[in-house]
């Protein structure tokens, strides 16, 4: 940036105005990464790729789709058959969704096992978990606007959770619909914020983004860097694995947008809304069953050997739902064990996999009818959740014996014995 | 759904206890009287990733809808104009129109007038409104076909299933009036008689119309009307999958030798 080049003198001159590449200099080809970091780690990209892409794809579809109840569905149908790659748009969009928390998931799950939130991360951790809360409404009110039976009758089941708060509830969902149903004045409102909240999301992703920068990545060691044998910059090294990772991921995105658009949809929402024709099953999109199961799986709660009801079975479900993601905020604090890496604890490992299964059979129980083995089935699965999170994560960190941490994060590198590792890793040390 | 599904699989299996023979008689005639997972999975020319409709079949199924399905199902979201699709010139889809009559502008009194359809008009519906269609179909609504195809589980499976799957009840099942059996229709009990014979329609190619012809080349129709887009998707989509893995290929010997010192 001393050059003397035309080129080299505009940049200083806006530089020295606004130290844009200065920033960028800073937080790309400056930024000290781990030099450890696996593929789990693409994922945080490409979750902002997504969410890009999502912005693009809606703000141009908005261009085309009417909030109206009388021609929302219509609408969608004319964008996919008279605009101009319409179908394009529409497909990227809907799949798209389902790539975003594919991805996020992965995320999540990742920073589970490394325990990225543990300190000094608990802030980017919450960051995170705010981020995916504003995703979900996002989703949910983005799903209503085609309107068909799919939308409408997920739009009623879910705002009628709020009625099961204690006397204000019908006032709320009724405030909440701007109506005594799900009609056109919450389809507008849904429109409007399911433009919003995407912005909001943003400005929570550069918060997310500065608290990373602040306290760096965490590895799959899940031990701090010591030094600057431990870290590469970001720039080239992490920019040119993301750039291949995305490469693999648009690959999997473009299948199901070209050749299987519908694989996660529900051919339901292929029908226009009628409020006075109930679908017989009336399910969430993929990413919401297993908190679905949940919400579903509580009885009422009865004071123990009486009749009386404490709880009634859907306030009880709705406090649920709410507290199964409300419980990752004291992850930092339900885990006791100072190790981060799952990699080195040896008990909680298999916990890990453990609840990874248990979401997973949540999931599979909440696209299924509440009925017979499955209530079963999800009221174990509910309570094992909640067992993980509250009983056996503060229980294993204090009674596990971890294993021996490396010492640093080349370490491992230097006796990785095998192939000539020593001579391999010493380089990038003269390096820096 | 899943929950009528649950419903029809125990009334079938029980219908196969108590009737079993009379059953077994039935399965020539069509898909066996199972719930919605047994349909059978009929080959399909646009299916897969190079799947295209073969244009021929899609006139040819056009030509069924429009002398039997058009009596009671509209096409609300597909517009004469897109028939061109289906092979037919401008004249013959110009003509098609214009045997239908849409409300036009009110004259210089006011009044309301008609027009004849123009190819930029979408397919005229059968009845006035959902009032009218019900009062002339014994109280059931015959859905728009426009969307059939995504719009159920199974797809054209179970369109086809449909309409290759009337026979007579199996002894003992128990019919309500009014209705017709249908071996893939959730429950069996379908308000629509049978729509589709052989010879049903004539066709302008000469194929032979048998039942089973017939409800291939509508059901490819209806796939067409449902994803105009397929064609295009697929193409772009086979364009679009060899231009990733090639520049992802690319990329991954990128990542390889920018982090060739870090090894």
């Amino acid at each position: 940036m001393n050059g003397t080049s035309a080129q080299d003198r505009i940049v200083k001159w806006i530089d020295q105005r606004l130290p844009v590449f200065t920033f960028m200099e800073h937080e790309l080809r400056e930024y000290p990464t781990p030099k450890n970091l696996s593929y789990w780690w693409n994922f945080g990209s490409l979750a902002g790729f997504v969410l890009v892409v999502m912005i693009v794809t809606g703000v141009v579809l908005a261009m085309q789709y009417t909030p109206h109840v009388d021609y929302a569905f219509s609408s969608v149908e004319r964008i996919m058959r008279d605009v101009n790659y319409g179908w394009l748009l529409r497909y990227i969009h809907m799949n798209g969704g389902t790539m975003f928390f594919a991805v996020v998931y992965i995320h999540i799950f990742r920073g589970l096992y490394y325990g990225s939130y543990k300190p000094p991360r608990e802030v980017l951790w919450w960051l995170g978990l705010i981020i995916f809360l504003l995703m979900m409404a996002t989703a949910f009110m983005g799903y209503v606007l085609p309107w068909g039976q799919m939308s409408f009758w997920g739009a009623t089941v879910i705002t009628n959770l709020f009625s099961a708060i204690p006397w204000v509830g019908d006032n709320i969902v009724t405030w909440l619909w701007g109506g005594f149903s799900v009609d056109n004045p919450t389809l507008n409102r849904f429109f409007s914020l399911h433009y919003l909240l995407p912005f909001v999301i943003v400005g929570v992703v550069v918060l997310h983004l500065v608290a990373l920068h602040a306290v760096r990545s965490n590895n799959p060691l899940g031990i701090e860097m010591k030094g600057p044998q431990d870290s590469i910059p970001f720039h080239p090294y992490y920019t040119v694995k993301d750039y291949f990772g995305l490469g693999v991921f648009m690959i999997v995105f473009a299948l199901f947008v070209f050749f299987a658009p519908n694989f996660f949809g529900e051919p339901d929402n292929y029908i226009q809304a009628n409020p006075l024709v109930t679908p017989p099953h009336i399910v969430p999109e993929w990413y919401f069953l297993p908190f679905y199961a949940i919400l579903r799986a509580t009885p009422d709660i009865v004071i123990p050997f009486t009749n009386v009801i404490l709880i009634e079975a859907k306030l009880a479900g709705v406090i649920a739902m709410f507290g199964s993601i409300v419980l990752l905020f004291f992850l930092p604090w339900l885990d006791t064990s100072p190790v981060r890496s799952a990699r080195f604890r040896p008990v909680y490992k298999y916990f890990f996999w453990l609840f990874l299964v248990d979401a997973v059979v949540l999931g599979w129980v909440g696209g299924n009818p509440p009925e017979g083995m499955f209530i079963v089935i999800g009221r174990i699965a509910t309570a094992y959740y909640f067992l993980h999170l509250l009983i056996l994560m503060p229980l294993i960190g204090r009674f596990e014996r971890p294993r021996p941490l490396p010492q640093s994060i080349s370490e491992p590198v230097l006796k990785g014995g095998g192939r000539a590792a020593a001579s391999a890793s010493a380089k990038p040390m003269e390096k820096a | 759904m899943r929950r009528s599904l649950f419903a029809v699989a125990v009334a079938a299996a029980l219908s196969v206890a108590v009737a079993g023979p009379a059953l077994a008689e039935e399965q020539g005639q069509g898909s066996p009287a199972t719930h919605e997972t047994s349909l059978a999975s009929q080959k399909w020319s646009f299916s897969g990733l190079f799947g295209t409709f073969d244009q021929a079949q899609l006139k040819r199924g056009f030509e069924v809808y429009n002398n039997v399905c058009s009596a009671c199902h509209s096409l609300k979201l597909v517009a004469y104009r897109n028939l061109s699709a289906v092979g037919l010139s401008d004249d013959e889809i110009k003509a098609i129109a214009a045997a239908k009559e849409v409300p036009g502008e009110p004259d210089d009194e006011g009044n309301p007038t008609t027009r004849k359809a123009l190819p930029s008009d979408h397919f005229v519906p059968p009845f006035a409104n959902d009032n009218a269609a019900r009062a002339a179909n014994n109280g059931a609504l015959p859905p728009d076909l426009s969307l059939i195809i995504k719009a159920r589980a199974g797809g054209p499976d179970y369109v086809y299933g449909i309409l290759t799957g009337y026979g007579d009840p199996p002894a003992g099942f128990k019919m309500q009036e009014g209705l017709n059996y249908n071996a893939a229709f959730p429950g069996h009990q379908i308000a629509m008689p049978k729509p589709l014979n052989d010879d049903q329609v004539q066709y302008s190619d000469g194929t032979k119309a048998t039942l089973d012809q017939e409800a291939r080349d509508v059901v490819s129709f209806l796939n067409w009307a449902a994803e105009p887009e397929l064609e295009a998707r697929k193409r772009m989509g086979v364009k679009v999958m060899l231009f990733l893995i090639l520049l992802t290929a690319m990329l991954y010997a990128i990542k390889r030798k920018v982090w060739a010192d870090v090894h």
